[in-house]
């Protein structure tokens, strides 16, 4: 069978075309004012910069630090929001205890959560903090919503025929569950890394990709913004490949 | 053992679906249920297999009677294969022997890894009664359970269930009287 192109692919030629257009303007920039390479540095200079950047041990100690703090609080928060949605599919008091709670994060800007968070945690924590509760919603209703698709119908079977718990979780939950936390994390994954960066920007805590991005503003590196900014991307589009493959690895074992 | 069903009665808003239904599933016999459509035949066996409760009368069983059963669905796990789905509901006491030789027996023999999502209905229904007829159980719930079988394939099953359920209660819903014409078999209409 013939497969529709997919219509929201990232075409090579795109990308090279807004890359052009991007030294275009830092070109323009730094004809018309004096300092203009300042205000709009070029693909190239970011890119020069990335490298140097690349090379020194303090680089991937500060990617690692931040790694470790923002995928731990989304990691945090998946465990989290999976023990605490099989809890509530289990128990409707709980559920509704929760509610408004989610509704809460769902809707209070990231922001005010940082700086609240700051008056009672260390910068160093805040990341870790900031992520896990940006990631908790989608986790935990999607997770919920995935254990109340489970099949109704196979349930009773399985009870008539006294199934345990631990095959009924492989054969039933598992199948209905891991499409809905597969969206959820690809959703996490995003979230966590704005949310922790700019919790590490407001908290600056030392050897911090946010620390990094700070002092790029204060001293007007914006050759070191946005070597950073892609350093963010690639990092962020890394885990979530490999996040997801691990996720494919066990759907793929649950389904054999 | 015998299921004794005591002018059992359920309703749903007010509806009555069952009124004073009394039988009693021998040992050994294939009691077969008849009645139109929406009479409640599904109902009632799904009070027998303790999935409802009934609003008034009882069923005497053993006190842990452990039940098999086709439903009126299939009720098969999609994802998984012929082997895999037997595995899923018989744990343990699953024989690859046993299964081979019952699966061969019911024409699906060459099933192999083939995803049940991939089935035919007919394959489906036949895999379902496989499975009711492997589990361990001290009596047997077949809804409808030849629903999309051929004539050839509706006599081996038939065969398999006189075979299997040797000596245990089977309660049998069908909409063929010619199903409650064997021996073994009593008849009774709702």
């Amino acid at each position: 069978m013939k497969q529709r192109p997919d219509n929201n692919q990232i075409r090579v030629w795109a990308v090279v075309f807004w890359l052009l257009v991007w030294q275009g303007g830092s070109m323009a920039h730094s004809a018309a004012y004096p300092h203009g390479h300042l205000l709009l540095a070029s693909p190239v200079a970011a890119l020069t910069r990335l490298a140097e950047l690349a090379v020194t041990a303090s680089f991937w100690r500060t990617v690692a630090s931040s790694a470790c703090h923002i995928f731990g609080g989304f990691l945090l928060s998946c465990a989290l929001g999976v023990v605490l949605a099989a809890a509530a599919a289990r128990w409707r008091v709980l559920r509704e205890l929760l509610s408004p709670l989610v509704a809460v994060v769902k809707a209070v800007p990231v922001v005010s959560f940082i700086i609240l968070a700051l008056v009672w945690l260390r910068a160093e924590t805040l990341p870790l903090v900031i992520a896990a509760l940006m990631v908790f919603p989608p986790v935990y209703l999607n997770v919920l919503a995935g254990i109340e698709s489970a099949d109704r119908q196979l349930l009773e079977m399985a009870r008539v025929f006294r199934v345990p718990f631990s095959r009924r979780l492989r054969g039933i939950y598992l199948p209905a569950v891991l499409p809905h936390f597969r969206s959820a994390a690809s959703l996490g994954l995003g979230l966590c890394w704005k949310s922790g960066v700019a919790a590490e920007v407001i908290g600056l805590p030392a050897l911090s990709i946010g620390e990094a991005l700070y002092n790029a503003k204060v001293y007007f590196l914006t050759p070191d913004l946005f070597a950073w900014t892609a350093v963010i991307v690639a990092v962020s589009v890394g885990f979530e490949k490999l996040f997801l493959a691990a996720v494919a690895a066990v759907e793929r074992r649950v389904n054999a | 053992m015998s299921i004794r069903v005591e002018n059992l009665c359920k309703a749903y808003d007010g509806a009555p679906v069952l009124e004073g239904v009394t039988f009693t599933a021998e040992p050994g016999r294939i009691t077969c249920l008849m009645a139109p459509s929406g009479f409640g035949k599904t109902t009632l066996l799904r009070i027998l297999l303790g999935l409802e409760k009934a609003d008034s009368g009882a069923v005497t069983a053993l006190a842990d009677c452990r039940w098999s059963a086709v439903f009126q669905e299939d009720r098969l796990l999609p994802q998984l294969s012929a082997e895999g789905n037997l595995r899923f509901a018989l744990g343990t006491a699953y024989d690859e022997r046993d299964a081979a030789v019952l699966l061969a027996r019911l024409g699906l023999g060459d099933v192999g890894e083939k995803r049940v999502r991939d089935y035919s209905g007919g394959m489906k229904r036949r895999l379902a009664l496989a499975r009711a007829l492997l589990a361990p159980c001290d009596a047997l719930v077949l809804d409808e359970p030849f629903t999309g079988l051929d004539e050839e394939n509706r006599a081996a099953a038939w065969q398999c269930i006189r075979e299997k359920a040797g000596g245990k209660p089977v309660i049998l819903v069908t909409h063929d009287p010619a199903d409650a014409t064997g021996e073994d078999c009593c008849l009774i209409r709702l």
